[in-house]
């Protein structure tokens, strides 16, 4: 579906050349929720902008849907790109239009009209959850429904790919989830290809199949969500799973434990897929003669599976330990041991 | 008192109101289009804009400076030659109509590019990202985004162009200047210059309240 071949581009700047994009390939499928994560500098804006054609490779080919985006112009361009659509971080609707009028406008460009307008504009606010809103404008709606707005505003034409520019970053933690819900309800309802950028490990781990990982305008890492999860490669990537993975204070939390806790051993069980929804503490306890102590733990789920990490602290006689730790491994359970005591 | 005010010719004061009426219609008319076409150029022709050319810029840039900096009575007395050549005289209402335009249009077309400048750019990035026209982005975003703005200047445009058109009546284009200086002033009957003179404030209060009664209807923001 998308297509991007040895893509770079440069800025010209006061202090010389700016590298924002760098010899980037990817292979985007149909039907794929991807996503791209970098902090910000780190290029995944000016890639996505590239996808529409809103930014230009410098070098490189980029091809959507069959178009090569990086080679057309005007109104091959304007076709293409009503078949690709955006949604932003900060809306970015019209203040001097109600909703329907919004929603509509894509599909005034179109060139639909009438009747039928009218009834594609009611379809998409039903579609998005926006039902008695449709006369509100923009200044009435809280952040949710503008971006509800965006969505539906981008859906009009029924485009192939949908592209997301930090759709969430402006909406507070439950507004994010109910609009990645949207997200991945389109993409299944729908077929839709969505890519999306985003800074927050969050958004990839809810609703991404694929993940790349960019910084200073190279992919460093890429792969399905569960695997860059279980097993992430580069030290930004490990950064980044910690930010669901690892509540933030877990650092300190072991560190206390460890001078609690001087005897036995302190362990850490990351669960992937399947084995994350087995008892596996209860067969422990039953079967071995060790104490278990819970110390922290988290378990997240991916859109390929479920991920967790759980801090354990064994007591009991070494040998046994041992063992309880070797039937850990044979339950396809990562096990690390933090300490010995 | 009553003396006082019969020297006030009624029929001549109305005469010289619907002159100037005239005037400034025409006037703010011609200055809104002529405004909204330079300041779009001047909007789109600057850095980061959908027609960026720094030559074609600094051009219309360097003409609205230069038109918008002289001041009116001079303007008028320039462009003799001129409205001359294009009405043909420079006696009534219509041989103060390039002046005022020249001198008005410079002015709003300032404002049209201060208005458009308050528009996200994020929001025409998205028109462009779903497939907009530039046609399209002028008529659908950028003049519906900025109309409350365009409507409150144009108010203000329509003001300055009511005193230009009692500046232009004092050297013979009629309306209620030239009915202040010539029947109040010249004839030494100040009381026509006073009824003349609350005349025109109802005409600025009025334009005032119009203007500002649309731009509180266009702004949702």
């Amino acid at each position: 579906m998308i297509s991007i071949k040895d893509v770079g581009k440069v800025f010209p700047s006061k202090q010389g050349q700016l590298k924002a994009v760098d010899g980037v390939n990817l292979e985007i499928h149909q039907g794929e929720i991807f996503g791209v994560i970098g902090y910000s500098g780190a290029g995944k804006s000016t890639l996505i902008r590239m996808l529409n054609g809103l930014e230009l490779p410098t070098e490189g080919s980029v091809t959507v849907a069959g178009r090569v985006i990086s080679k057309i112009r005007g109104s091959e361009l304007r076709k293409a790109r009503q078949e690709i659509s955006m949604i932003f971080q900060h809306f970015n609707l019209l203040w001097s239009r109600t909703v329907s009028e919004n929603i509509a406008f894509p599909l005034e460009i179109a060139g639909v009209t009438g009747a039928e307008r009218q009834k594609r504009v009611n379809e998409l606010i039903k579609l998005v959850g926006l039902e008695g809103r449709e006369n509100a404008y923009p200044s009435q709606l809280s952040g949710g429904q503008k971006q509800r707005v965006g969505i539906a505003r981008a859906l009009a034409n029924n485009p192939k790919v949908l592209l997301c520019d930090e759709a969430t970053s402006a909406l507070d933690p439950q507004t994010t989830d109910s609009i990645l819900d949207l997200l991945v309800d389109i993409n299944k309802r729908l077929g839709l290809t969505i890519v999306l950028i985003t800074h927050e490990m969050h958004v990839i781990r809810k609703i991404c199949h694929r993940v790349a990982v960019m910084e200073s305008g190279r992919i460093v890492e890429l792969g399905q969500v569960l695997d860059v999860f279980k097993n992430p490669q580069q030290s930004i990537t490990k950064r980044f799973v910690q930010q669901v993975t690892e509540p933030e204070e877990t650092k300190e939390t072991i560190e206390h434990l460890l001078e609690r806790y001087p005897y036995g051993k302190v362990v850490q069980l990351s669960f992937v897929g399947e084995a994350a929804e087995q008892p596996l503490i209860t067969t422990l306890i039953r079967d071995f003669d060790v104490v278990v102590n819970i110390l922290q733990g988290k378990i997240s789920h991916t859109q390929n599976g479920s991920y967790g990490t759980l801090f354990i602290h064994l007591d009991g006689k070494a040998e046994i330990i041992q063992k309880a730790i070797n039937y850990i491994h044979s339950q396809q359970v990562g096990v690390e041991v933090i300490s010995n005591g | 008192m009553a003396s006082f005010f019969e020297m006030v010719k009624w029929d001549q004061l109305w005469e010289a109101t619907l002159e100037t009426l005239y005037m400034t219609s025409i006037s703010v008319f011609t200055t809104f289009i002529l405004g909204i076409v330079l300041g779009l150029l001047l909007f789109l022709t600057d850095k980061g804009n959908l027609w960026e050319n720094r030559s074609v810029n600094v051009i219309i840039a360097a003409f609205v400076n230069i038109f918008r900096s002289i001041p009116f009575i001079i303007l008028i007395v320039l462009l003799i030659p001129f409205t001359k050549l294009l009405v043909g005289t420079m006696l009534g209402a219509n041989a103060a109509l390039p002046a005022l335009i020249i001198g008005a249009a410079p002015f709003y077309a300032r404002m049209v590019e201060i208005a458009l400048r308050e528009i996200d750019k994020g929001v025409i990035e998205a028109s462009q990202s779903m497939g907009a026209t530039h046609g399209r982005i002028i008529f659908k975003v950028l003049i519906p985004e900025s109309l409350p703005a365009l409507i409150s200047g144009l108010t203000v445009t329509a003001i300055s162009l009511v005193s230009f058109t009692a500046m232009a009546g004092v050297i013979g284009a009629g309306g209620l200047g030239h009915f202040a200086y010539l029947e109040g002033f010249q004839r030494n009957r100040p009381i026509v210059t006073l009824v003349a003179t609350v005349a025109i404030l109802i005409l600025v209060f009025i334009i005032q309240f119009i203007g500002d009664y649309f731009t509180k209807r266009t702004d949702k923001r």
